[in-house]
């Protein structure tokens, strides 16, 4: 195994306010690894920083190998690193397929004047939205959708760019546990067909119970990792969450 | 497509506009009713057809505007039109920018006046005689307005929100007109320039004019049609709905937007042109005129901003209103008061422009039943706040 992304040392800064403060830590291909941490601790910055929605101040980030802190979000995504957001995010006008359509236009900006979606991507859109069981609100305004389909809706939606890693942020923040279940039913079985992942989430027992390692974040650096277990029984990580 | 009918009431909609001022000016009201009961005809004609029935509404409204002048060939019944179809050009194609996008610009009579010098000086300069050859330099005037928007896109855009757009477009408006009124070698300030007219005759005069307006609005209905289902165009909707998340799918967020901004200078610049053209004398405060970029906005606004058709419905309810407006008072000034009634009217009770509100009444209910009977079957905790979201 061998680490497919690789944080090193990134600083970030906000005015007086340091919020990833040296960090480092490293992913392997086809693991899924969970980043846990107080609230405030720099979790979804670190995401940021990854995916090239900040820039970090210091430090770097490598994508097998290359850097990959200078590039822009839309090029990050291009090389297979996926993410969701924590708040979850739908293009609301649009309707649930366009959601999906959007992701699949990598092209340039010439040729995509050029070019309608092809019917083989509608047809791999409509795939994964059933994939995700909201196949028929295929033409519903996504912002009409509940809560839960959103959150399914952003999975489908990430999922068309066929991205090797994905990040998600607070994936089972605020839904149901039946829902919570089948996400994490979701990410174990995309992980048997290849995909690495970062998982940020609060839900101690869906983290433990698909985690094959989990990284702990306090006051923007990691101060643990290992197994599901050994981070359990870990002192510091106690003491992180007591003390925050 | 679920457009028919709301297309066949819109078209229905914006020939009354345009119809009714023509009764109040005089024109035969037998001719009127005549051209209404045709189109109506030719409307419930394309209903029955089900597949082709938004192309075929498309159609009948252009062969409506193809013949219009034909059934009103009196001068003003063409000036109106030929001022409406201009707007329709350049609401539909600030659309493709502030529409799409949401990036608002409200200095697209920058390119306004671009188009208009560009078309005042080549002919001086070049000495050109007015007739159908100018109509080839109203083009020019939108690629000088494209290259133009070259530069200033890149700086408008680089601050990465709307509202430094905002400001930057404005600052342009003025800075032009600044320049129209400073650069007295080129621009002959504030006396401003001629063009050289043709020497059509009498009734005739307005009917290539009328033509090239309609040409012009036709092919920006087209550009945006096209736009708004390619794929470029589906990024620049996911840029207005959600920049970040669109970025994190993979959309070029800057160059989206940098592209959408050019390509929508070049109709609004062959406007101007075309708009120089035809009132034979232009100076700085007609062309870099803040009025017209008001139009544009309340326009999409009243319409539908960033829907196809919405602009277009704007542009021909709000240009003759304005016309009619000034040409009954006499008086300029009216059409602002205008404006803000209608801008008021149009945020209390239909925030989102007459387009979306129609299409959103014709679908809300089966919308909400769709989402609430996906949630049951499918085990996912109903939200009460499902429909809050549908706007
Ligand atoms: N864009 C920003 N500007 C200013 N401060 C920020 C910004 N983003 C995050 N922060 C701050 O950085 C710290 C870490 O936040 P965050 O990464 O969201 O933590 P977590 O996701 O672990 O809860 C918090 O104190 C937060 O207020
Ligand atoms: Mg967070």
């Amino acid at each position: 195994m061998s680490a497919v992304l690789a944080v090193e040392g990134v600083r970030k800064r906000f005015g007086g306010l340091e919020a990833l403060s040296g960090c480092s830590f490293s992913v392997e291909e086809g693991s899924i690894t969970s980043l846990i941490g107080p609230n405030g601790s720099g979790k979804t910055t670190l995401f940021n920083a990854v995916t090239g929605f900040v820039t970090p101040d210091e430090g770097e980030v490598h994508l097998r190998g290359e850097p990959i802190q200078r590039l822009t979000p839309d090029r990050i995504y291009a090389r297979g690193l996926g993410r969701t957001f924590q708040q979850v995010r739908v293009f609301a006008r649009l309707s649930v397929l366009e959601n999906v359509l959007v992701a699949t236009s990598r092209s340039s900006v010439a040729q995509g004047l050029l070019q309608r979606t092809k019917q083989s991507e509608r047809d791999r859109a409509m795939e994964l939205l059933r994939y995700v069981n909201i196949a028929r609100l295929a033409d519903v305004p996504a912002g009409s959708l509940s809560f839960g389909q959103k959150k399914l809706l952003e999975i489908a939606t990430i999922l068309v760019g066929e991205p090797k890693i994905l990040l998600l942020d607070e994936p089972a923040g605020g839904v149901n546990p039946t829902m919570t279940g089948q996400i994490g039913e979701k990410i174990r079985e995309l992980n048997g067909q290849g995909i690495t992942f970062l998982v940020v989430e609060h839900n101690m027992e869906f983290v433990m119970g698909i985690s094959h390692r989990v990284v702990v974040m306090a006051r923007g650096k990691v101060i643990a990792e290992g197994s599901p277990d050994e981070v359990r029984k870990d002192p510091k990580v106690l003491e992180a969450y007591l003390g925050a | 497509m679920k457009s028919f009918n709301l297309l066949a009431v819109s078209l229905i909609a914006l020939v009354l506009a345009l119809l009714l001022p023509l009764l109040a000016l005089g024109t035969s009201a037998l001719g009127v009713v005549v051209f209404v009961l045709l189109l109506g005809v030719s409307f419930l004609a394309a209903y029955r057809d089900e597949r082709r029935r938004t192309w075929l509404s498309a159609l009948i409204a252009v062969a409506a505007a193809v013949a219009y002048p034909f059934v009103f060939s009196s001068t003003q019944a063409t000036t109106i039109v030929f001022f409406a179809l201009l707007y329709v050009a350049i609401a539909s194609s600030w659309n493709i920018i502030g529409g799409f996008t949401g990036y608002i610009s409200l200095g697209h009579a920058a390119f306004f006046g671009l188009g208009a010098y560009t078309i005042a000086l080549v002919a001086d300069r070049l000495n050109l005689p007015g007739g159908y050859g100018l109509f080839a330099v109203a083009l020019l005037g939108g690629v000088v307005a494209g290259i133009f928007a070259v530069p200033m896109g890149f700086i408008a855009l680089r601050l990465r929100t709307i509202h430094s757009f905002v400001i930057v477009t404005i600052a342009y408006l003025f800075m032009y007109q600044l320049l129209g009124y400073n650069l007295q070698g080129i621009t002959n300030g504030s006396s401003g320039l001629g063009v050289p007219q043709p020497n059509w005759s009498g009734a005739f005069f307005n009917t290539p004019f009328y033509f090239a307006a309609l040409a012009l609005a036709v092919l920006t209905v087209a550009l945006a049609y096209w736009i708004r289902h390619s794929r470029f165009g589906l990024g620049l909707l996911a840029i207005r709905d959600d920049e970040d998340k669109a970025a994190g799918v993979g959309v070029d967020t800057w160059k989206h937007k940098f592209a959408a901004y050019v390509i929508s200078a070049v109709p609004v610049g062959i406007a101007g042109a075309l708009y120089a053209y035809f009132s034979s004398y232009i100076y700085p405060q007609t062309v870099f005129d803040p009025m017209i970029d008001l139009t544009i906005v309340l326009s999409a606004f009243l319409g539908g901003m960033g829907t196809l058709l919405g602009p277009i419905l704007g542009a021909m309810i709000l240009q003759p209103a304005q016309q009619l407006l000034t040409y009954y008072t006499g008086a300029a000034g009216w059409d602002l008061v205008l404006f803000g009634v209608l801008f008021l009217v149009v945020i209390l009770l239909m925030p989102s422009g007459i387009v979306p509100t129609v299409v959103e009444r014709m679908r809300r209910v089966r919308v909400l039943e769709a989402v609430r009977k996906a949630d049951e079957t499918e085990g996912v905790e109903p939200n009460t706040a499902a429909g809050g979201g549908a706007r």
